[in-house]
């Protein structure tokens, strides 16, 4: 009986297992819709701005800065991926504590290149080509805090040995989810370099 | 016996394969069973209720403004136990809450019955039984769906009864009207609940939707190809897709109305003068809103529909007993106008000031969805012709749909040329387009989805004989209500106006207005008759059999009264497609999806033939080499 019952079991592992992890599909999903949201928000851009009425102005240099620092974050973190693969458990925790830290200096890269926006003289309110440099810099700062809250989830269950080679799953996640945000960043950027 | 005790890990269920009707539950609090569920189906019948609460507020509140526009002399001092103060002093509904009560029922039909009383329900309940699995991807992430809408449903519940009012710029919302809460009173406080609702509404949406599409793509039963899926499940799938690439962009819109109403920014407005006082707002444009707001607006009319299309395309094959004619057309057609709907929403726009020549662009793909949604009509009546049919209320109500969608979608033809559409916009011509094709259409789905599978919910079979005095009467109130509007329409009569009394040109219409009231008022008591007859059901109906339709799909194969994890054995397999009716040589008119071919050599087609004779084959060669 023990063992038609380890039977039952493997037969729906093997199922389940040629398939994709379901909860990794919901994380793409999740991204699609995250994908959507952004070009709602830049397709308005380009609208407003064909129809007149647009004020000009400098895109704040310090975007330079945020943006290699979102890409040594990805690589960071991809790092950590790749230790994880090869069971190496010390660096996998440095190389998310390494992209968490990242993560937080680009946030406040963030806050400071609004300081320069301000300095310009272009606020919130007022001609919505300033509002809208700062709603797609907030909205994408807003899901970056929520893919480092996710790391932060990650980075637990590293410091308790449940990230190694045979439990990639939330890590993967976690690194899907955080080169996207750094490709949404870099798709930003050029956006905004391009059509200002 | 007891050989079989099967844990699936993944999704925590034991199930037994005997005592099937009781396993599981006694580990469940009343609250883990019936309020924070996690299973699929009490969460659709969570929706489904939540749905039909709404769909009679919203109903409640047209029987009110009909009652306007109807009678507009009548004395309506007996509603002020109920309306308070939107009863002036004269004993006539306020004109502001007329606005208020014309965007509450908008917004309440489409989003809140039609969108998640529709999908919610049905989408929730079907996946997981019909391919075949225990429930959906993440039943946490469903009922975190499920209470965001709740959420969302006691904001703008509450809204109803605020001193300002509801929301009142139409369930479009459009700016100037909206962004600006000294406009009228209704975009003040009320707007803002409206947009926290919404808000919630979209998490809701999407929550629900990655579910589905996740469900449907990663844990179908052993077979379940994707050209095995019913009809039923396509719709659910293509449904959940559209939500999930238009809903964000609504969200996008509501964002930026909310910074413009709060905090002062100018997306959409721009250089307006209010009470002789001009705004501070420069650079904006209320157009955007609109561009936004169709982006989203038309997919949601398709995300309202496709679900009923699928209900309807699986009852009406079961009930004809012939096989759905065009299986992959209908799937074609389906894949057609998801794609196609993100493609036509500036046909709402075109006297909005939209460059004509792009214009003519979206008349174009706007008369292209024409062909796939003529398909489907097409298949709906092939697929009916010379059948055996057998007329269950859930059949006639799946008829009537078809009946909606050819009157309603013809007139959509007429609008979707700009030409016309100039003179028709914002009349009642287009009110009786889409309360027809997409209003009545969809809740016919609705409830024709409700009868066929309530043996399936509830394990008790609905009364037949109330649910043919149900259709008939609304069947028929429903044209005589949305018929005569074409005529409104076309002599130019305008939608959400409070009083027409003033002008000469409307007059004549006074009887025929006061007609649609009557009518109107009929078919919204002709809904208690359902009321009654759904809620009596549930505790008093007839037991019902195993497979009361004798269909096809794999719900039919579970025990009456089902626990979590759907079916207490192992979960069957999938050997054909789910339209094996009335098969030549058959033995019954209908063959389950989860009988072999091995076992109906009588009816198999030559290829199914070859296929059997295969596996034979393979497994001889197998037990000889075993020995
Ligand atoms: C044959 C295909 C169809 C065509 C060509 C078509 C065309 C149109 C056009 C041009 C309008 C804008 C009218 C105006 O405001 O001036 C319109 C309005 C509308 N249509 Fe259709 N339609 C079609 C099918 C549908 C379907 C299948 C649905 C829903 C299931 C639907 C739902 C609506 C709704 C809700 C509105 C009004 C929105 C509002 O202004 O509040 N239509 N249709
Ligand atoms: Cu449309």
């Amino acid at each position: 009986m023990k063992i038609k019952t380890l039977e039952n079991i493997e037969i729906i592992r093997d199922r389940k297992e040629s398939s994709i992890n379901p909860r990794k599909f919901i994380v793409w999903l999740f991204i699609a819709t995250i994908v959507m949201l952004f070009a709602a928000l830049t397709s308005a851009y380009l609208v407003k701005q064909g129809e007149g009425n647009w004020l000009h102005f400098e895109i704040p240099d310090m975007f330079w800065v945020t943006s290699v620092v979102i890409i040594l974050s990805s690589i960071s973190m991809q790092f950590a991926y790749i230790s994880a693969k090869k069971d190496n458990i010390s660096w996998i925790r440095g190389c998310l504590l390494i992209t968490m830290v990242l993560g937080l200096a680009f946030l406040a890269g963030q806050y400071l290149s609004w300081g320069e926006l301000v300095r310009q003289d272009v606020f919130f309110v007022g001609n919505p080509a300033g509002s809208f440099i700062y709603v797609l810099t907030g909205l994408h700062a807003v899901h970056l805090i929520s893919g480092i809250i996710f790391l932060a989830i990650v980075l637990y269950s590293a410091f308790k040995y449940r990230i190694h080679a045979k439990n990639l799953n939330s890590l993967e996640m976690s690194v899907t989810y955080w080169h996207f945000l750094g490709g949404l960043w870099l798709y930003l950027f050029f956006f905004l370099k391009i059509y200002h | 016996m007891g050989k079989a005790k099967l844990e699936d890990k993944n999704q925590n269920i034991s199930v037994e394969d005997h005592g099937a009707e009781h396993d599981h539950d006694h580990h469940q609090s009343f609250i883990t069973k019936y309020i924070f569920s996690t299973d699929h189906k009490t969460i659709a019948k969570q929706y489904l209720i939540t749905g039909i609460f709404w769909a009679f507020i919203g109903g409640m509140l047209s029987v009110i403004f009909r009652l306007q526009l109807g009678f507009p002399d009548m004395e309506l001092e007996w509603l002020r136990p109920l309306l308070g103060k939107w009863i002036t002093e004269t004993g006539k509904l306020d004109p502001e809450f007329y606005l208020a009560l014309v965007t509450m029922h908008g917004t309440i039909m489409v989003f809140f019955v039609l969108t998640a009383g529709l999908s919610g329900t049905f989408s929730n309940f079907l996946i997981p039984l019909q391919i075949g699995a225990r429930d959906m991807a993440s039943g946490f992430m469903n009922m975190l769906s499920y209470w965001f809408f709740f959420a969302s449903s006691v904001v703008m519940f509450f809204s109803l009864f605020i001193e300002t009012g509801p929301a009142s710029g139409g369930w479009v919302v459009y700016p100037p009207l909206s962004a600006l809460p000294q406009a009228i009173s209704g975009s003040g406080l009320g707007m803002t609940l409206w947009l926290i609702a919404m808000a919630l509404f979209i998490a809701s949406t999407l929550l629900g939707g990655i579910n589905y599409i996740t469900t449907i793509i990663n844990l179908r039963t052993e077979g379940m190809s994707f050209t095995r899926l019913p009809l039923t499940i396509w719709a659910f799938l293509l449904t959940a897709i559209l939500g999930l690439l238009s809903f964000p962009v609504l969200f996008a819109a509501a964002l930026l109305l909310i910074f413009d109403r709060s905090f002062g920014t100018s997306f959409f407005l721009s250089e307006i003068f209010i009470n002789g006082e001009a705004l501070p707002n420069i650079g904006g444009s209320p157009i955007l809103y609109q561009h936004l707001f169709w982006f989203l607006g038309h997919p949601e009319v398709y995300i309202v529909i496709l679900p009923a299309f699928g209900i309807t395309s699986e009852i009406i094959a079961t009930n004809s007993r012939k096989p759905i004619f065009g299986y992959r057309a209908m799937i074609g057609s389906l894949l057609a106008i998801t794609v196609l709907s993100f493609l036509v929403w500036a046909h709402h726009m075109f006297v909005s000031g939209l460059n004509p020549f792009l214009g003519s662009v979206f008349v174009l793909f706007t008369l292209i969805i024409a062909i796939p949604s003529a398909v489907k009509v097409f298949n709906y009546l092939t697929t009916l012709w010379r059948g055996n049919i057998v007329f269950t209320p859930a059949m006639l109500f799946s008829i009537g749909l078809v009946s909606f969608f050819i009157s309603g979608g013809l007139t959509g033809i007429f609008l979707g040329n700009s030409a016309i559409d100039i003179q028709l916009h914002d009349t009642y011509f287009v009110v009786a387009h889409f309360h027809l094709v997409m209003g009545s259409a969809a809740f016919f789905g609705m409830m024709a989805g409700v009868y066929h599978w309530f043996p399936k919910m509830f394990g008790r079979m609905m009364d037949a004989r109330m649910g043919y005095v149900h259709f008939w009467l609304t069947f028929i109130g429903i044209y005589l209500v949305f018929f005569p509007m074409h005529y409104l329409g076309i002599a130019g009569f305008p939608r959400r106006y409070y009083s027409f009394t003033n002008f000469d040109a409307f007059n004549i219409f006074t009887d025929l207005n006061s007609f649609i009231s009557v009518a109107a008022i009929l078919t919204f008591a002709a809904q208690l008759v359902f009321a009654f007859n759904f809620f009596y059901s549930i505790f008093r109906g007839r037991l019902a059999p195993l497979n009361p339709w004798r269909s096809n799909t794999l719900e039919w194969t579970t025990p009456r009264f089902l626990g979590h994890g759907n079916w207490p054995g192992e979960i069957p397999k999938v050997y054909r497609w789910p339209y094996d009716y009335s098969k030549p040589g058959a033995r019954e008119d209908f063959i389950p999806q989860n009988v072999p071919l091995s076992v109906t050599p009588e009816s198999n087609l030559p290829s199914e033939k070859e296929k059997v004779d295969a596996e034979n084959r393979r497994t001889k060669e197998k037990s000889v080499n075993e020995k």
